[in-house]
């Protein structure tokens, strides 16, 4: 493999394990999935941020 | 109501989006456009059998190795953010956006990714034929790719085939085919493919131009330049065209956008097109004075033509789009924001009844809610009940008009580009313009520049939205601190602004090697 395949390789596994092993884990968690067990849940917090956290001058 | 949302918070998390997607979008038309050029260079080469052509094609091949591969997952740090940053709007969007997103990943992303080793790696291992079949479904599964991304976006932008369960708050699919052949999307997609065509077009000629200005590879430079201008040429028309009948669905379908588009603040029948404009706008974004305009050269009556096919015809002002025309049968803002009001309290009744048990109320909540004319004369409203002020819809004027008008004439100066290239390379003396050489090489980065700004006129354009009249950016974002944001977007700021450096660093050293160490 030339110099540049091998540069090459090495910035997709060190973008990977940053964006993977760094960001994903423990800056992007998916907020739901993580602090709601069930969708019904996910549903009621969401309703919650539509209508009733924005609903004050009603 | 919108001003209990931490801006800081939305602006950092816009910010972060606007960051992380235009990162992304620096790497991806290139993939889009090189591919197909590789595609016609590799037949060229099966056709005729000429081991200059293959050299040609491995040499184009490499560039386009080393910008996918940095390229490449890029764009899921977006879907990261929709997760952390924009949990709320990936909840109320439903099952619309994933399904287009999950359909480009197992069929597009597969294709483009399987056939892609054996585009690499395969040169000795693989027939003739087999290769260039695989160089091909590269190409097709890059496109299609870009086709599911679109299809979402476009759903952003016009959404349609779905209807509201407010039972789940969210939105839930009626038709996959409405979606798919959204008219938004479909102008979006050929607009898109067609200008990564020409961005990567104008990619090889550059490049190709800077070998004939060091008097190197000058036979692979011209047989390059003669593909990628005859490609780039043919795309151009195809952008332009597809430009035109994008803007017509816009006037149709996101009007305010389009009127900022053009700085038409006075709705008009036989509307002047804008060719040059200088704008102010002192108050900030909102402000409907038309004395911001300070000054304009137009063509008359071809907007009117353009948008409507008939000078007679009226194209709606940003003052029409805000208070409303009744002669014209446009409703006003603040209409809008009433039945998106009427619409929001019919969802906190439904919230209401059930948390009480009311299941008469909610059967009857229900029924009203899945009423077709419900969900088009109020529901689709329903973001308008978050907005203070009616003023509120317009966008940044100069910022979305002035991207637009540097966008479209960059558009026509790359059309020219290529034209006189191809001119130049048929009578034979594109070896000795030098000028026209170097301008070739610095028009590299104009079409990333016309890029860009094509995605600035689509996504500030649309704002407030982040669905187009039913959700608003603002309401979109998680209960998140805006540190936390800020901490995450200078990451990505050091993350891409690596990639970036080791992409342009890796190429610039391949170019200057040429393709002779290629072979090594």
């Amino acid at each position: 493999m030339p110099v540049w395949g091998k540069k090459v390789w090495l910035v997709i596994l060190i973008k990977l394990f940053i964006m993977f092993a760094v960001l994903r884990i423990f800056f992007f968690p998916d907020l739901l999935r993580k602090n709601f067990d069930t969708d019904e849940e996910r549903g009621e917090h969401v309703f919650d941020e539509l209508i009733i956290k924005t609903d004050t001058d009603d | 109501m919108i001003e209990n949302i931490d801006l800081s918070l939305v602006d950092w998390s816009r910010a972060q989006f606007a960051l992380t997607a235009i990162y992304h979008w620096l790497f991806v038309p290139l993939t889009l456009g090189l591919s197909f050029i590789l595609v016609i260079m590799e037949t060229k080469y099966v056709r005729t059998g000429s081991e200059k052509w293959k050299k040609t094609t491995k040499f184009w091949m490499k560039l386009f190795g080393i910008n996918f591969a940095i390229g490449v997952s890029t764009g899921l740090i977006l879907e990261f953010e929709f997760g952390t940053n924009w949990s709320n709007y990936s909840w109320f969007v439903g099952d619309i956006f994933g399904a287009p997103l999950a359909v480009e990943g197992i069929m597009a992303f597969f294709l483009e990714s399987t056939f892609i080793a054996v585009m690499f790696f395969g040169w000795d291992k693989v027939s003739k034929r087999f290769h260039l079949a695989s160089t091909w479904l590269v190409a097709i599964g890059a496109n299609l790719s870009a086709l599911w991304i679109l299809v979402a976006n476009a759903w952003m932008e016009n959404p349609v085939g779905m209807i509201f369960n407010p039972e789940t708050a969210r939105h839930e699919m009626l038709s996959f085919w409405e979606v798919l052949f959204n008219p938004v999307a479909m102008d979006k997609f050929f607009h898109t493919i067609t200008s990564g065509f020409v961005l990567a077009s104008l990619f090889v000629t550059g490049i190709s131009a800077w070998f004939l200005i060091r008097n190197r590879e000058k036979e692979m430079a011209i047989r390059s330049i003669k593909v990628a201008t005859i490609f780039g040429t043919f795309a151009s028309v195809v952008m332009i065209f597809t430009g035109d009948t994008s803007s017509r669905t816009i006037a149709k379908v996101q009007p305010v956008k389009f009127a900022a588009m053009e700085a038409l603040y006075e709705g008009q029948t036989d509307a002047g097109l804008t060719v040059f404009g200088i704008l102010t706008d002192k108050d900030g974004e909102g402000d409907l004075d038309e004395k911001n305009i300070i000054a304009r050269i137009e063509i008359p009556g071809f907007l009117s033509v353009m948008t409507n096919g008939d000078r007679d015809s009226f194209v709606a002002g940003i003052k029409d789009l805000v208070k409303g025309n009744e002669e014209k049968g446009i409703m006003s803002a603040s209409e809008k924001i009433e039945r998106g009001k009427i619409a929001r309290k019919m969802l906190l009744e439904y919230k209401e009844a059930k948390t009480q048990g009311d299941n008469e109320r909610v059967y009857e909540l229900k029924t009203r809610f899945e009423d077709s004319n419900f969900q088009e004369e109020y529901f689709r409203y329903f973001g308008y009940s978050y907005l203070n002020n009616p003023a509120d819809i317009v966008p940044n004027v100069p910022l979305v008009f002035y991207s637009f008008h540097v966008m479209v004439a960059l558009g026509f100066l790359f059309l020219l580009l290529q034209l006189l290239a191809w001119y130049f390379t048929a009578n034979g003396s594109i070896g000795k313009r030098k000028v026209f050489q170097w301008m070739l090489l610095f028009s590299i980065p104009l079409p990333y520049l016309a890029s860009v700004l094509g995605w600035l006129v689509t996504e500030m354009g649309r704002q407030p939205w982040i669905i187009q009249d039913r959700m608003p950016v603002g309401i979109a974002v998680s209960s998140l601190s805006a540190s936390t944001v800020q901490t995450t977007f200078w990451l990505f700021a050091a993350l891409f602004t690596a990639l970036l450096v080791a992409e342009v660093s890796i190429m610039t050293r391949q170019i200057k090697n040429g393709p002779k160490i290629e072979e090594e």
